[in-house]
């Protein structure tokens, strides 16, 4: 008899997934699949889908979903937590949903330590709608809005939430992770489940954020964009943990 | 039954926890603050949730969200406030999400003023947000019709899965009167099990939303809700008469300005002019039979208004052409007197 080493985490739903090939997207899923696995919560977890690339999460989970308007998914997962605070909620937003359009939902999130887990994806671009500017888009950055690149003099700066939400006397655990490698991947699954166990010990708002690609708007192939990621990206958006207060009484 | 002396804003929130509602997410805004205030200090007493958020827009998807867990919930905001919940509802009515909204309206647009007004019938029953939707809208005229409908809402919503607004003004929130409280029943309203309050691993994903890519399915889900909409049309409609009987005149009024029209009426009858009164409850659905069936007994109907004329649209729909139908509104906050609407119901009797 062949024995499993490999297998679709279970609270994983399979469905094909629409992600473009190359698209760190599936990655993340996965990982969050796992995690909720390991954890065996699968039964108590709501997720919050957003408005953007990731807007069908809501059927590649198999725990209990709500889909969120554009940038509202910290208030609905609110909502959702205020009503039974005994349920895992996590929302699953990019850079767009997060950092633009719902930047007061994850900032005041955040400073009433709501206790919930957004696991924040940024690949400095819009995806869904075709490659826009995104508030983390590099200085220089060619996109559909900024085809002369990004100019600071028009555009401003891009916006580094993770180091911002940290600053925040309610956030509990923040910390940025990227997906350009194994060791990276690995990582990025320990600090997801280390938010949720912030979680579930009733520790107050996490957020992992991730440094993701977009081949199809970068218009690079899956590898180059990889070292894109590695070059442009990781010197202005630095890995590591920015807050951790899950070790003391909260 | 015991009498109480209470605010309306104030009533509002005892009927909404009387109603087992022990979710509120709002945002302060003249002139229903009374409202979060009163909830800020009774929620925490009976176990529930009051929450201030950081703007109206959180704060309806705070209700998106915990409507969608399954538990009974409610924002109240005024004007301005709710023009920025309108993206949430529009949400709430696609994900077919159950949750109470109250209106006490002030005069508009754009900041306005804090006066009572009415300016935001259009708003409400026609839409409002984006798509193909509608909302029970309900309009009390007394405290203790606003406690009384509020209860209703919550049932009604529940029925319905969809929101319900309660629309006042800042006179009806503002106003004191005695109510009582009814009892309360919810067994006969059906279960929420497609709320997300997870699986248990005992059965499949529940899943809250409004996005469907396929253009059939979309339509399918949307003519759906228009059947459950012409069952609320049929069924739901209430309104009041008074004196309809041998009227010449009949005004058409709701809320705070059909208490105004009622003392029009009394000032006609002293004048020897047969007035009457319909006072519509639910302003969606409206109710159009009644005023359908009036219409040929009449000399000419008058809609009063604090607004420049909205709900006129509905009455001229609904009479047809039959007999004429007149406006009179007072607006920007300013209350129509009893005096200025008996001149109207002269000038057309």
């Amino acid at each position: 008899m062949m024995e499993t080493i490999f297998e679709r985490p279970k609270a994983l739903a399979d469905v094909p997934f629409h992600y473009c090939p190359g698209c760190t997207h599936g990655i993340v899923h996965r990982l969050i699949a796992e995690v909720i696995d390991e954890l065996g919560i699968e039964g108590d977890t709501i997720g919050v889908a957003p408005v953007g690339c990731a807007v069908f999460a809501y059927n590649y989970f198999n725990c209990d979903m709500q889909e969120a308007a554009h940038g509202r998914a910290p208030a609905v997962a609110t909502g959702i937590k205020r009503a039974n605070p005994e349920n895992i909620i996590f929302t699953y937003q990019g850079d767009g949903d997060l950092a633009a359009i719902g930047t007061a939902e994850t900032v005041h999130a955040a400073t009433r330590s709501e206790n919930i887990t957004i696991i924040f994806l940024n690949n400095a671009i819009y995806g869904m709608t075709g490659g826009q500017m995104a508030p983390t888009s590099l200085v220089g950055q060619v996109t559909q809005t900024t085809p002369y690149g990004r100019k600071v003099e028009m555009q401003g700066y891009p916006i580094r939430m993770s180091e911002m939400l940290a600053t925040l006397e309610g956030s509990s655990f923040i910390k940025r992770c990227s997906v350009d490698s194994i060791k990276n991947i690995n990582d990025t699954r320990a600090s997801i489940k280390k938010a949720f166990q912030c979680q579930i010990d009733k520790k107050g708002f996490s957020m992992v954020e991730v440094l993701s690609t977009c081949p199809t708007n970068w218009g690079l192939s899956p590898a180059e964009s990889m070292d894109w990621l590695r070059d442009n990206m990781m010197p202005y958006y630095p890995l590591g943990v920015y807050k951790d207060v899950t070790g003391g009484d909260r | 039954m015991d009498k109480v002396l209470m605010k309306g804003n104030e009533a509002i929130a005892e009927a909404a926890i009387r109603a087992n509602c022990r979710h509120f997410f709002g945002y302060p805004i003249t002139p229903q603050t009374e409202i979060s205030a009163y909830m800020a200090k009774r929620m925490s007493k009976v176990g529930g949730t009051f929450l201030q958020a950081e703007s109206e827009v959180a704060a309806i998807n705070m209700v998106y969200g915990a409507a969608g867990a399954g538990v009974r919930v409610m924002t109240s905001s005024s004007s301005p406030g709710i023009s920025l919940k309108m993206e949430g509802l529009s949400y709430i009515a696609g994900a077919d999400l159950p949750c109470v909204i109250v209106n006490i309206v002030r005069a508009g647009p754009g900041l306005g003023g804090i006066q009572p007004a009415q300016s935001d019938y259009f708003q409400a029953v026609k839409g409002g947000g984006h798509g193909d939707y509608r909302m029970i809208v309900i309009a009390p005229s007394s405290i203790q019709e606003t406690v009384d409908c509020t209860i209703d809402a919550f049932d009604l919503a529940d029925k319905y899965r969809m929101p319900v607004m309660l629309m006042g003004d800042g006179m009806l929130g503002q106003m004191m009167e005695p109510v009582s409280f009814p009892e309360v029943k919810t067994d006969h309203l059906p279960k929420k099990d497609w709320a997300t309050t997870g699986t248990k691993m005992k059965r499949k994903a529940n899943i809250i939303n409004s996005l469907y890519i396929h253009p059939e399915e979309l339509e399918e889900v949307i003519l759906k809700r228009e059947e459950k909409y012409n069952t609320i049309y049929e069924t739901e409609v209430k309104y009041h008469t008074e004196g309809l009987e041998n009227a010449d005149v009949v005004l058409v009024a709701y809320g705070t300005t059909a208490r105004i029209a009622k003392a029009a009426i009394a000032l006609a009858k002293q004048n020897g002019i047969k007035a009457g009164l319909i006072r519509p409850i639910t302003l969606w659905p409206f109710p159009t039979d009644i005023i359908a069936k009036t219409a040929p007994n009449v000399k000419c109907m008058i809609s009063v208004e604090m607004s420049t004329g909205q709900m006129v649209e509905d009455i001229r729909l609904a009479v047809n052409g039959v007999c004429p139908v007149h406006f009179y509104g007072r607006t920007g906050g300013a209350v129509p007197t009893p005096t200025a609407i008996f001149e109207q119901i002269r000038r057309y009797a």
